[in-house]
Order: structure tokens, then sequence, then C-alpha cells
């Protein structure tokens, strides 16, 4: 008995050694942390179960039969953050560089299949040179059975990848199918191909950094979500994220204590909105003083900055919030904020989060960059998820709500439950000038009359009375009571039940 | 447009008087005030200002039942004192010049509104004669002194040639041009050494010369002169006292027509930057009972000289020796009133407005008392770290303090607007004790309490001079802040021991938020998560220590033994975190930036990362990042609009070189290369409004 325990105690030792001190040693010289330093960080203290620690590699191609540890490259198991069951997989990149072997990918597949059973999330842990090339088209068959999992796993259970070192090649698709990727600052990279094929087929020159780092994907290519400044940083946000998320679709999204009042009214509000309509004014304020305690978790924050989402809390219930941004491109909706409201309103309504909508926004971005983009059909997108989503839906006008954008962003139209305009609401099909360029076409010598059709314009239509008369706004609310008029509709839509016609599933614009 | 609200006088509850914080009165004030309750012959007042000083006049105002007329530019349609006033009315666009300089409108606005009277607050049209001419020939008062007080002392020469035949002290010394050395060292002799030798041209410093004795004098003339003449082509030198360690007194008069005059004490306006002041105080921790009174009567005797009837200042300089000279007489209330009021428990904008009205001052000199020790600091939406540009934009957040001994007065609101347009003042914020020491704790407690978010304002420079051990001491002179501040405001210093005070209120914080995290719902039953109550916690910047700190019931205990008690009710999400830490009262603003916490407390702001220590152990293999390299960049050093760019890339530069001009504050500014060099990329175009930091050119 002695005998096995003290073989346990030795294969355990040889498991957690990893690469080994020397390769540990290298791993924290390039600032970046071990593959169990960094579960130790992501999940509850004493937390982690780990599996498949004694798991080898089976080849014996090219000497490898020699080569083995044990654990094969990835640390597997299931944790707790806050108490509440995630599963992990941990690439180590001090063994065989992280590369991706036929035992590796069973590991994670493993616990991937373990999450959709007990609902609860995956995060990944992203640190890998890719394919084990010894093995060849096995290692391809792992890649494409965690493929076929995290589509599977697709807004059943929330899917989170890390990429903490490099991803690239095929390897990218996994995070790249998950709900969200967070980055790490200048070391971490993701690409399909790296600089030297690019180099070679392109002639183009370029850094890791420049083709594939954490600022190229979080703010050029909208691939990633978010950008840490270093593990710590990143594995400790992801904690704070987690705790938005439901753990699966079957559950209703967590809720936590809060001692902020859904009473409260916040007077500087009724000054945000300035005087003139073509002053821009920072949307971020009203989220944070909507929320529970100001916090307010942005995601793709330097994406597409002209439209904001993420997640917050009322009366300690997750909300996620998407509000145009009037201080960048005044607003507009184009091809890059479209996508990134689309999705994350689909993930939303994938997970019973209720969606809070604050709109600001002039219309669609002209331009034959936008139209040869194909800007209709990634509008579409916003429209199309908006218009499926089933979850509670409430909107809230606080200036500019023109034309096919009011359509879009969340409207009474598109089955929103409750719609609020603040008294400088303007909704109409087009703003005064261009509408009095059209209409009055033949005043449009005398800049006198101009004028006078402009405010009379104004009058008419500048105003969320129009709507209101029309019942596609419920009510035009002060500003400053947006929180507690945004916590009492939410609260009278927990029970709302609204179901899809059944179907395979629907055929959204890609 | 007047436009006519409710008549708020009568709905609101009576309005507090100014000074009433402050504790012990003399009961002869009280009695004064309680034997003057002649009606006051106006029913509505007009206030001709805008911001905290109209706000603070309509206050008294409501108080005394007189209903209140604000004027207001475009830009303040949404203003507090538009919001605080019974009506307002509409005098003009923005520009001062366009709106509250214009006398007409103001007289129209009264005329329309049947305001019986106007009360010109400070600056303005304050001391305007032809204003207060307008006003009486349209029969409405100014509230204020006698114009012809007003003209005689707006003049300085003629200021200073009655105050000299009133008998106030002058600055000794020989105005007229001397001769040769011989002649300097006698006038220098009867001056009273040290002096001064200054050219009559001068400026700047040059051909400035001090000498404390015969030698210096005659080799300070020789030089003085010829360099007079090499820089001004003017070579004439006159001998002034030289005034060492030079303080600002002033004393605050108080006169009615019926030729009444008394004084009410001094304030002490040393802190000054740049001619500006930004800390006063009453009384000062220098004068003594003889020199108040001195510097008292000289001041009655001045404004009796010239009939002066209402509140007024005469200002002083005084030296190490307690010797004052006169520098001039300020004929309206002036910003640092407040202090005078709470230490002396007289509201002085009632009694402008009731001499104003012909009351007779019910009270004489020996009813007047000093009580206790009031201090005011003057926050500014300015930025002490950028040379203290002024800040504009909106409140996002807006807080003021609040509590025993303390006065707020304000002219902005939460979600208000500082406006390009003028002063950028917040509030003044006045704090008042029994003693010295203690008006100086409340006041730096009150600031620490101060939110202030959406644009910069200057609390930590406030913070670093109030708690200036030599500011503590009252070791004051007007060069104060160009000595303590030597080559300008860098952040205020931290001492060890409120570090440490700090590192247990950021544990604690962090821990707050560990358990409501772990407050969460669905957590595996059985296995929920406890809390860590150890921490290590490491500041960026500060001493750069980590403090290993372990939370226990009501108290920190740190790795090498200390225990620090420390007890508060913050909750998770609110600004202020007070509480009672090692024995003293804290308030310490806090942030959270992910996973970072940002404190700020005694001007200091630290980013604290509070991690358990096993964690903190990891973040330790983390690389330290450099900030990227911003030297090749032309950054905007404040929002504004680009309005003209004069490089273009590839162009060599010279350094003081103009690279491009901003508009901001209605002011331009002309940026210049800093040295020589290549222009690369322009990453600005003309018309960009652009924001702090924002890069506008990179060099090759």
């Amino acid at each position: 008995m002695q005998d096995i325990l003290d073989q346990l105690a030795g294969k355990r030792a040889a498991a957690r050694a990893g690469g080994g001190p020397r390769r540990v040693e290298a791993q924290h010289a390039k600032g970046k942390l071990t593959a169990r330093e960094r579960l130790e960080i992501l999940l509850d203290e004493g937390s982690f179960e780990e599996w498949d620690m004694f798991v080898e590699h089976r080849s014996s191609e090219f000497g490898m039969a020699e080569q083995k540890t044990p654990g094969d490259g990835v640390v597997t198991g299931w944790g707790t953050i806050n108490g509440r069951l995630v599963f992990v997989f941990s690439q180590d990149f001090t063994v065989f560089g992280g590369s991706l072997s036929e035992a590796h990918a069973e590991k994670i597949c493993k616990i991937m299949d373990h999450a959709m059973k007990v609902g609860a999330p995956v995060i990944g842990l992203n640190d890998s040179g890719g394919a084990r090339i010894q093995e060849g088209v096995a290692s391809l068959g792992g890649y494409a059975e965690v493929f076929q999992r995290n589509v599977v796993a697709s807004g059943v259970i929330p899917q989170i990848s890390l990429i903490m070192g490099p991803c690239a090649g095929g390897a990218v698709y996994s995070p790249a199918m998950t709900d969200f990727i967070f980055m790490v600052k200048d070391s971490s990279y993701m690409f399909v191909t790296g600089p030297d094929v690019v180099k070679t087929v392109t002639h183009e020159t370029v850094t890791h950094e420049e083709l594939g780092g954490a600022l190229t994907h979080t703010s050029k290519s909208g691939v990633a979500d978010l950008a840490f400044e270093n593990d710590v940083a990143a594995l400790l946000q992801t904690r704070r994220f987690v705790d938005f998320l439901p753990s699966s679709n079957r559950q209703a999204p967590p809720t936590r204590r809060t001692e902020d009042s859904p009473d409260r009214i916040e007077p500087a509000l009724d000054t945000l909105v300035p005087a003139n309509p073509n002053k821009p004014y920072d949307m971020k304020e009203l989220i944070a003083k909507v929320v529970d305690d100001r916090d307010f978790f942005e995601v793709a924050s330097d994406f597409a900055r002209n439209i904001i989402v993420g997640f917050g809390r009322i009366e300690g219930a997750t909300v996620g919030i998407v509000a145009n941004q009037p201080m960048v491109l005044a607003g507009c909706l184009d091809i890059d904020s479209s996508k990134k409201a689309a999705r994350f309103v689909r993930f939303c309504d994938c997970f019973n989060i209720p969606l809070v909508t604050f709109v600001d926004v002039p219309g669609f971005l002209p331009g034959t960059a936008q139209e040869f983009g194909g800007i209709i059909k990634h509008g579409a997108k916003l429209l199309f998820a908006y218009a499926e989503a089933t979850v509670p839906k409430v909107t809230v006008i606080t200036r500019k709500a023109y034309g096919g954008a009011y359509d879009v962003m969340a409207s009474k139209h598109l089955r929103g439950d409750v719609n609020y305009a603040w008294p400088s609401a303007e909704i109409a099909v087009m703003g005064p000038k261009g509408a009095v360029e059209i209409i009055f076409r033949g005043d449009l010598g005398d800049p006198r009359k101009v004028e006078e059709r402009t405010e009379e314009y104004r009058r008419r239509f500048a105003n969320p009375f129009v709507a209101a008369s029309r019942g596609y706004i419920d009510d035009v609310i002060m500003p400053s009571a947006t929180r507690p008029r945004l916590a009492r509709s939410l609260a009278m839509l927990r029970g709302k039940k609204l179901e899809n016609p059944w179907k395979k599933h629907a055929n959204i614009p890609l | 447009m007047a436009s006519k609200k409710p008549a708020k006088a009568k709905s609101r509850p009576a309005a507090k008087p100014a000074a009433k914080a402050t504790a012990g009165r003399r009961a002869a004030t009280a009695a004064a005030t309680a034997a003057s309750p002649a009606p006051i012959p106006f029913t509505k007042i007009l206030v001709a200002n805008r911001g905290e000083i109209a706000c603070r006049v309509m206050r008294t105002c409501r108080r005394l039942g007189i209903r209140t007329v604000a004027v207001h530019s475009d830009a303040d349609a949404d203003a507090l004192h538009v919001r605080e006033a019974d009506e307002a009315v509409r005098i003009g666009p923005a520009p001062s010049a366009e709106s509250y300089l214009r006398a007409e409108a103001i007289v129209e606005a009264c005329r329309k509104t049947g305001a019986q009277a106007v009360h010109p607050g400070y600056g303005f049209l304050s001391e305007n004669a032809a204003f207060a001419a307008a006003l009486d020939a349209a029969g409405i008062v100014f509230i204020g002194p006698t114009m012809s007080a007003v003209a005689a002392m707006g003049d300085k020469i003629e200021s200073k040639k009655l105050a000299q035949k009133a008998g106030v002290n002058m600055v000794p010394g020989h105005l007229a041009a001397i001769a040769d050395a011989e002649e300097a060292v006698t006038i220098a002799r009867k001056v009273g050494y040290p002096v001064m030798i200054k050219a009559s041209a001068g400026g700047g410093g040059k051909g400035m010369r001090i000498a404390h004795d015969d030698a210096e004098t005659r080799d300070g003339f020789r030089s003085a002169t010829s360099e007079a003449r090499s820089s001004f082509g003017d070579e004439r030198v006159f001998i002034e006292k030289f005034i060492e360690q030079p303080r600002h007194i002033e004393i605050q008069v108080l006169g009615d027509a019926h030729g009444n005059v008394i004084h009410l004490g001094e304030r002490e306006c040393s802190i000054q930057r740049r001619h500006q002041k930004v800390i006063e105080e009453a009384p000062s921790p220098f004068l003594d009972a003889k020199t108040r009174a001195a510097m008292g009567a000289q001041a009655v005797a001045l404004a009796k000289a010239v009939d002066y009837r209402s509140a007024g200042t005469v200002e002083f300089i005084v030296d190490s020796k307690r010797n004052f000279y006169f520098l001039e007489m300020n004929t309206r209330l002036q910003v640092e009133h407040p202090v005078t009021e709470m230490v002396t428990g007289l509201d002085l904008v009632e009694w402008m407005i009731r001499v104003a009205a012909g009351e007779r001052l019910p009270f004489a000199q020996k009813d007047i008392a000093l009580t206790g020790w009031a201090v005011e600091a003057r926050v500014y939406a300015e930025d002490p770290f950028r040379n203290f540009l002024p800040s504009i934009g909106r409140l996002t957040r807006y807080q003021p303090p609040a509590g025993p001994g303390l006065r707020v007065d304000t002219g902005v609101f939460d979600g208000g607007e500082i406006s390009m347009y003028y002063d950028p003042m917040i509030a003044k914020l006045v704090a008042s004790g029994a003693t010295r020491a203690e008006a100086c704790d409340r006041l730096a407690a009150a600031l620490d309490a101060y939110v202030v978010r959406g644009l910069n304002h200057n609390i930590s420079f406030l913070q670093a001079l109030i708690r200036h051990e030599r500011f503590r001491a009252g070791r004051l002179t007007t060069g104060f802040i160009a000595e303590e501040f030597k080559g300008g405001f860098r952040g205020a210093e931290l001492p060890l021991s409120l570090e440490r005070r700090l590192a247990a209120v950021a544990a604690l914080v962090r821990h707050r938020i560990h358990k409501r995290e772990a407050a969460v719902t669905g957590q595996l039953a059985g296995h929920e998560r406890t809390v860590p109550s150890r921490f290590v916690v490491a500041f960026d910047g500060g001493s750069g220590m980590a403090h290993e700190v372990e939370l226990g019931d009501a108290r920190a205990v740190f790795a090498d033994g200390a225990v620090l008690a420390l007890e508060s009710d913050w909750r998770v999400g609110e600004i202020l975190f007070r509480g009672e830490v090692d024995g003293h009262t804290l308030h310490v603003q806090v942030e959270t930036d992910g996973a970072t916490l940002l404190l700020l407390h005694a001007g200091v702001s630290l980013k604290a990362s509070v991690l358990t220590p096993r964690v903190a152990e990891l973040a330790r293999l983390m690389p330290v990042k450099r900030p990227p390299d911003m030297s090749r960049f032309l950054l905007s050093p404040m929002p504004g609009l680009l309005k003209a760019i004069a490089v273009k890339p590839g162009q060599d530069v010279k350094a003081g070189e103009e690279l491009c001009v901003i508009e901001a504050m209605k002011m331009e500014n002309i940026l210049r290369a800093e040295r020589d060099g290549t222009i690369g990329k322009l990453h600005a175009a003309v018309g960009d409004s652009l924001a702090v930091d924002q890069k506008i050119v990179e060099f090759g």
C-alpha cells in the first residue's frame, strides 16, 4: 500500500513539475505564469480538482515514446469562482510547448462534455504552440473534436477563452467559436498564418504583435473582446466577469445582494443631454449611474466604440446593456458596431439575460466603405438579433432615434417590452435639417423660410410625443428617474415568457 | 425676457444664516442683530452677478424675506444662481462683455422686474461708477459704497495720497530720482535698512537691488543704474523700504450712511499664487492685539476719510516685525469675506443691504469680537499638475462636504457645467474651529470628502498647502507657494504612517468587495466561497512597500505586528469611505478600476493592488511595463480646438519654433518645439477638437 502511495505522490509531483524548472523559469521570464499558477488565481482558493493528471500521449513517432510528461501539456478539471462551478483547461507551454496531441484534446473534450452534462461554463486558458506535429492527423482530429464540442455547447453553456500565449493556425478556431475572448497584452497573439508566411505570400512585413497581438484584435479586428495588462489582471477580471453570467441556458442569471436602492434618483442625469443637439455627451455616465454600485463590465470596449455593450446589475440581477455612444461617430450604426452589438444581444438572449438598450442614434453611417462592406447585411444582423430575442427588453431613448436605426434599436415594433423616452428624445425619420431639405425643397433658396420650416419640423417631430401618441413609447420619463423606472420594469418582466416558433435554427444574415 | 417663478421665498424653510456653523458668538452680536429687526425697505433685490457670490447674496436675501432676481447670460441659463433666484432675466450672450458687464441691460432688468436695489457681488460691475450712476438715475439703490469713495480708492496715486493724509502707514521710500550713490545712502539710512533700489522704468526684476547696509547701497545704486540704463534706456532709480517676509493682511471695514465706521478684524491672505489668493484665514496667525488695533484704526480712518458706507477692505503688507503698510482699498465685498463672517458671526451681505437702506449700524467697535478661527480654500477647476491650466466641462459628479464648522459657497451643482466664459471657481470651502489647528483639520477632512469628477480641480494642491508643516506653523509669506513648490506642483506627499492607514482601508474595502462577490447565488451548496482576510497591499507610488495585512475584528494586523483599529460602515459602491482608522477619522474616496482600487486622500491619488498573499506572490512575477515613450510626440496640454498647424511632415524645426495653435478657454495657445527636430507625421487636423494628451504632431 505504502508503495502505491509513494508512487502516487511521485507521479503527482512529476505532473505538477510540468516541463521542469528550466522551462518554468523560461515561462516566467516571458512574463507568463504556468498553467497551474494561472488556475490558482482563476479559481477559488483550494477549489481546483484536477482530472487526467496521469494522461500521457500515445505517440511513438520521432522518438516521442521516450518523451512523456504526465498531463501531456494541458491541465484540466473543475473548480469554483465565488462558489459557482466552472470547468477549466489550461494549456501548459512548458510541456511540448503546450502543443495539442490526441490525448491533450481528449482531456479538453472530457471536461467540455461534463460541463454540458451539469450545465456549467468552460473557461479555456490557451497557451499553445499549435498542433503536435509528431502526431500528424491525430492532432488535427483532436482539434476538430474540440471544435465540434464548442459548437454544440454554444448557447448552452457560456464559453470563455483566455489567450495567454501563442494561438495560431487551426488552434484559433476553438476560441473563435466561444462566447468571449480575452487576451493578455504583449504576451499573446492569435493569427491563422504567422508573419513568416505572410511575408512569403503577400510580401508584407509585420510583427507578431502587429499581426495578432491583443491591441490588434481588440481594436482593429474585433476578434478579441478585451485586452489585459498581464496574466494576473486577466484572470482576476475573468472572475469578475463570470459573476455576471448564468451557468447555463437552463438557469436564470445569478443575482447578488446590493444595498444600492432601486429608487435611487440621479439629479445629474437631468442635465446629461446638452441643449445643442449636435453636442456629444458620454453615454457611459448614464450607464454607470443606472447600474448597481456603479459596477459596469464593458466588453469590446476598444472596438466599434460608437456602440457600448456590457454587463451590469439592477436590483442585484444581471442585465445586458447596449447603448449608442454619441461621443464616437455621433453614435451612428455602422458595420462594426452592428456586428458587435448583434453578437452581444444574441449572447444575452441565449442565456436569459434581460436587455437594457439606451438609444441615441442619428442613423446608419453613410459612405462607399460602408455600402461596399455590406452594411445592409451587417446592419440586418443587429435588427435580426433584437427581433429574435425573447428575453425582457427595456429601451430608453435619450435623444436621437432617427430612421431605420430607430427601428433597429430594440424598438416597440421588435417586441420591445417597455420603451421609454427622455423628454429630450427626438423620434423621427430624420433630423430637422435633412427633413426640411426634402419636404420643402422649393424653399431652399430662402434662408428665412428654411429656418421657419426647420423650426416647424422641430416643434412637430423633434420630440417624444408623436411616438408616445401612437403607443410606440410607453412613457416619457425624467432622466434622473431612469434607474427606478428600469428597476420596476425589469421586476415586472421577471415572469416574461415568449417563444419563437419551433425551427431547426433561424437563418441570420451572416 | 423676465420669467416669473412662483414665490419661492415663502415656501422655502427659513434659510440658515450664512455663518451659523461657528460656535460661540458674542452676545453683543446677537443682541445687535436682534435689536435691528428694522424692516428693510427693499422687497426685491437684483443680484448683478453669477456663480457662488450670486447664490451667496441670494441666500441672505431669502433669509431676510427679500425676493431675488438673477441675471444670466445664455451660457448660464441653467446655472445654480438662476435656479436659486425667484426670477431670472436673460441679459445677453455668453461673453461677460455682452452680458454681465452691460450696465444698461441690468438697469433694464431692474425696471422690468421691479427690483429696488442691486447687489453687485464682486468683480463685473461692482466697482463701476457708470453703473452706479445709471442705477441712481433710474432710482435704484446700489448696494455698495458711494461712487466717490470707489473713484477715490480706484486711483492708485489718489488713494495713496488720501491714505497718507488719513495717517495710514505707507511703505517708506523716496519716490524722486536719486542723483548719486551718496544721496542713495542718505536716503537709505532715512528709510531704514534693508532697502530696495528699483529702476523707475523697471519691471520683471531688472534693475532691482536689495541693500542691507551703506556699502551694499552704493554698489546697488551703481549696478541698478547701469542695468536700468541698458535694459530700459532710463537710468533713474528710486529707493523703497524692502519688506522682508511680506504677508498680505487686510482689514474688513463696515460703514453706514451716518458716519459710523467699524472694522471687523483682519484676514490673512498670504497664500497666493501669482497674486491670486488661494487660502485665506481669519484671524491672522501673526497679528497681536496691539497691531490689530492699530491696523484697524488706520483702516477705519481711511474709510472715514472717504465717507465709506458699506463693506470694504483695506489691504496691507506686513513685514516680519509686524510693521504694516498700506497697499490699497477694495471698495466691494471680497471673495474671502466668509472667514470674517465665521469669526464675527455677522452676515456682511445683510449689513451691506441694511446700510444701503439707510440703516444705522447698531453695534460699535467694542461690540465686535473675533471668536475661533476660520480658514477658506478656493476650489478651482484647474489642473495643478499642468501649471494650473483651467479645466472646463461637465461635473459628472459633484458632492460637496458637509459637517460641523463647514461652509461651502458654491455656484455649481451635480451635473452642472464649468464654462469657458467665466472664472473657473467651483466653490469656496470654509472651515471654522475653536483654534487654527481645529479649523485646518476640518478643512483638510472636508477636502478629503469633496467629490468632484468630470474635470480637473486643485483639491490635491489645496491639500498639500493645508497639510504643509510650514503652513501649520503659520509661517506664511506671500512667497510661500513659490518657495515651497519650486518648479511647480508635483503632488502631495504621503507620510508612511498615513500610507499604512490607507493600506488598512484598501484591505477593508477589498474584503467587503470579496464578501459581496461571495454573496452571489448559484454556488455549489455546501461548498460556498470563504472570503480571505489576509491581503498584500501594494501602492503604485508611495513608499513602494508591500503591506501585509490581516483583517480581524475591527482591526488590521500588519506583518510586523502593528495593530491598527479599523472601523467603517462603508458599503460596496460608495465613493466616500468614512472610517475610524488608528484613532483617526479618515475620509477616503474610493474608485475601482477593474482589479485595482483607486484611493484619494490627503491630496494623493493612489492605485492600490490588494491581493491575497499567494496571488501577490504570483503578481511579482509579472513584468513591469514601462509606459510608451511619448517624448516623440507633441501632445495637447489641454482640451481645445486645433486652430492652426504651422508645420508639415518632413519639415525641420528649431527649438522654440511654432508648431500649432490650440484655442482653449477663448485663448489662443501657441505650442512650440522644445528642441530641434524633424516633423514626422501629423496626428490631428485643423478644426479637430483635442482631448488632453491627444497626439498632435509626431517627430521623425
